[in-house]
């Protein structure tokens, strides 16, 4: 039986009435995301959310998190969704100002999960900037979703002095990374397998916006910048390397991945190159300004680890190259799937 | 990282590569058994760095590609029925049978389940008494032992709802097919380690002797196959064919021998299909009659459904190296890891797919910034 009274808090959880427009979706309203999120656009209340925006372009992000297990070291679908989409706009150059929530809960899903989920969104928010001003809650029959899918939508101003684009990549940029890679990824794979890894590991969600700024502040010429989430950074280097039309050569050597990630990527047959990050980037930085931007990063907690690690070239023009730990030199293919583990 | 870190180190290699170009005086043809081994070889361009006129050609040892059409055909069928949660490593999950694969079935409403050991299946099965979990086995001589001590679990704690789809094979005598082919150009093989820490080196002493051809066991990482390949251009230059170790870190001459009781207890040899190769006689293992309530092919009565092979792929002519995979004109065009023709492109340690994915102009990617 999945029925469960509102009127008992301690063990409430969502049912189809919460979904309905009714009373009880007033409630929730009132009993959660108002007073988490609370700001002058949301408690007006009206069907659309009115602000105001400073001078500049707008710039515009959606993005849909179902990750599973809910939550796990280092953060929960709620701060995912709120950072994914400011990291989609600080990327571009954009200043975060903005969310809209849209939640899809599956019937049954405790109220105290939400609530958490809720209360981590609101931290993350308020960590980046952005207010979440409007927003919408579906329910779902049990068996219809898997507990609560969340869609954010971001809104952010770009300056006018700020050009950042795939296409403006230019052949001798150097590929700046702003950490190790892999760790949300893994942290998720040996939460579902219950896997106890050494170390501590933990996902690397977080924002992206106060490196964003301080590599635009340091090398004003940057060309463009990505956040590697699904795909890892091959996919995102395989984009800009189709954008641009330029080639992309890495050294795998410099790149830095922990102990940890690189122990369960070979227990699980996986590349730590195509693994998933949610707190990790690239900037591609024209030569003369890459060392302030490598500099800027490291200078903040986020960006400690950052590291060169390849340049752009007029060879192998839409393709990525790296050069292998014994020195030869191979692609670094976009995946056309997940990747799965191998047999032996 | 301990036993890893020194395999792929630079300096060795360098030294090996300049080891063997002060040795090797012809031309010699070796082959790297292994799937594993192929996929280290072209991710590292090993074979790039040898003294020219010196090849590799790829061998047979990818499991997941050699598995023949109608035992994907027959999983997906037992997948489909009432009641089955059918489980499988992951890498089985997308390879195509006749129509489909199983990321497919699952999609329009099997229970496929990927696990990691067949254990956790078994346990799977323990834990839902009202299901029929059937565990796809797949593999070579390496992860027989595992299976076979599933079944032999299951028939211990008598959990009757676990059963095996055993799809079993061995490379000796797929290596042996291959030696004694018409036009074989190999003169040195790289044993596959995995294998052999399980079986031991017997087989390959009997292999080496019949067709005089010097056989080194070898690991998976550079230094490892770079080392492989300077023992074996050693024995040739010098005339020898003999079976060596190098991969003496996990394989003992005599092998495991716990393990080869387990599976023997278990499984026993039949002749079996290999994608790519055809039959080959004696080159499989299959479940015991007396572990029958545990066979999936008898509990489901699918042992019936077989297909023949399309006659696109020329996996037979890269596997005898006559051609390399971007020699094939289907290569990168009709065949590719997501729409294969044949055995080499399935997974991702075939030969082909290892060089779809290390050795090819890179598709266009399509610019899509953060979804997830």
């Amino acid at each position: 039986m999945t029925f469960c009274p509102i009127a008992q808090p301690a063990n409430a959880c969502i049912v189809l009435g919460h979904g309905s427009g009714g009373r009880m979706s007033a409630e929730l309203m009132n009993e959660i995301f108002l007073p988490a999120f609370r700001n002058a656009a949301l408690e007006e209340r009206n069907d659309q959310a009115m602000v105001r925006v400073p001078e500049g372009r707008i710039a515009l992000s959606t993005d849909s998190f179902v990750v599973k297990p809910l939550f796990f070291p280092g953060g929960n679908i709620g701060e995912l969704a709120v950072y994914g989409t400011v990291n989609d706009l600080a990327v571009g150059g954009a200043i975060p100002r903005f969310l809209t929530a849209g939640f899809i809960l599956e019937e049954g899903l405790p109220m105290a999960t939400l609530r958490s989920i809720v209360a981590a969104m609101a931290v993350a928010a308020e960590r980046c900037g952005v207010s979440i001003v409007t927003g919408d809650t579906k329910v779902v029959e049990k068996g219809s979703g898997d507990q609560i899918f969340v869609t954010t939508t971001g809104v952010g101003v770009v300056p006018e002095t700020v050009q950042l684009s795939a296409g403006s990549v230019q052949v001798g940029d150097r590929v700046v990374l702003s950490g190790s890679l892999g760790d949300h990824g893994i942290t998720i794979l040996a939460q579902r397998e219950g896997m106890e890894l050494e170390g501590d590991l933990k996902s690397d969600a977080g924002s992206l916006f106060g490196l964003c700024q301080a590599v635009l502040q340091a090398a004003p010429g940057t060309h463009a910048m990505r956040d590697l989430t699904r795909g890892g950074l091959s996919s995102a280097l395989n984009e800009i390397a189709a954008s641009a039309q330029v080639g992309i050569t890495v050294d795998e050597a410099t790149i830095p991945v922990s102990k940890t990630v690189r122990g369960a990527c070979e227990l699980f047959g996986l590349d730590p190159m195509y693994v998933a990050n949610e707190g990790k980037m690239v900037a591609f930085v024209p030569e003369l300004q890459a060392e302030a931007a490598l500099r800027a990063m490291q200078e903040l907690p986020e960006g400690a680890a950052a590291r060169i690690v390849g340049h752009v070239t007029n060879r192998h023009p839409g393709m990525v190259t790296t050069r292998t730990r014994i020195g030869t030199e191979r692609i670094l293919t976009m995946l056309a799937q997940d990747q799965l583990p191998r047999i032996c | 990282m301990r036993y890893i870190d020194e395999y792929r180190d630079q300096e060795l290699a360098l030294g090996l590569m300049n080891r063997l170009r002060a040795i090797a005086q012809h031309p010699w043809v070796l082959m790297e058994v292994c799937g594993g081994q192929t996929h280290t070889l072209v991710r590292y361009g090993i074979d790039k760095l040898l003294p020219a006129g010196m090849e590799m050609i790829h061998g047979p040892g990818c499991p997941v590609c050699v598995t023949p059409l109608e035992m994907i055909d027959r999983a997906i069928a037992i997948a489909g029925m009432p009641k089955v949660i059918l489980a499988s490593y992951g890498d089985m999950m997308r390879v195509p049978g006749s129509n489909h694969d199983l990321l497919h079935a699952r999609a329009v409403g099997a229970d496929v389940r990927m696990v990691y050991s067949p254990l956790d299946a078994l346990e799977m099965a323990r834990q839902n008494p009202e299901r029929e979990v059937v565990f796809f086995a797949v593999g070579f001589e390496t992860t027989a032992p595992a299976n076979a001590a599933a079944v032999y679990q299951a028939r211990r704690l008598g959990i009757g709802n676990f059963s095996l789809l055993a799809s079993h094979v061995l490379v000796p005598p797929a290596l042996e097919a291959l030696l004694q082919s018409e036009g074989n150009r190999v003169q040195g093989l790289i044993a596959p380690g995995h294998v052999c820490s399980i079986v031991g080196l017997n087989a390959y002493e009997k292999l080496a002797k019949r067709f005089a051809i010097p056989i080194v066991v070898g690991g998976f990482e550079p230094v490892d196959l770079m080392e492989a390949i300077v023992m074996l251009t050693e024995q040739l230059e010098e005339g020898r064919a003999v079976v060596e170790n190098q991969y003496s870190r996990s394989v003992r001459s005599d092998g495991n021998r716990n393990a080869v009781q387990m599976v023997e207890s278990v499984l026993e040899v039949c002749d079996r299909n290999w994608r790519g190769m055809g039959r080959i006689p004696k080159s499989g293992l299959r479940m015991r009659a007396e572990y029958r309530a545990w066979d999936a092919e008898y509990k489901f009565a699918v042992a019936k459904m077989t297909v023949a092979e399309p006659s696109a792929c020329l996996a037979a002519e890269i596997l005898q190296g006559h051609r390399k995979p971007d020699g094939c004109p289907a290569f990168g065009r009709e065949c590719t890891p997501e729409h294969p023709l044949g055995a080499p492109m399935v997974s991702t340690e075939g030969a082909c797919s290892a060089y779809y994915q290390y050795r090819r102009l890179a598709e266009p990617a399509v610019a899509m910034g953060g979804l997830r």
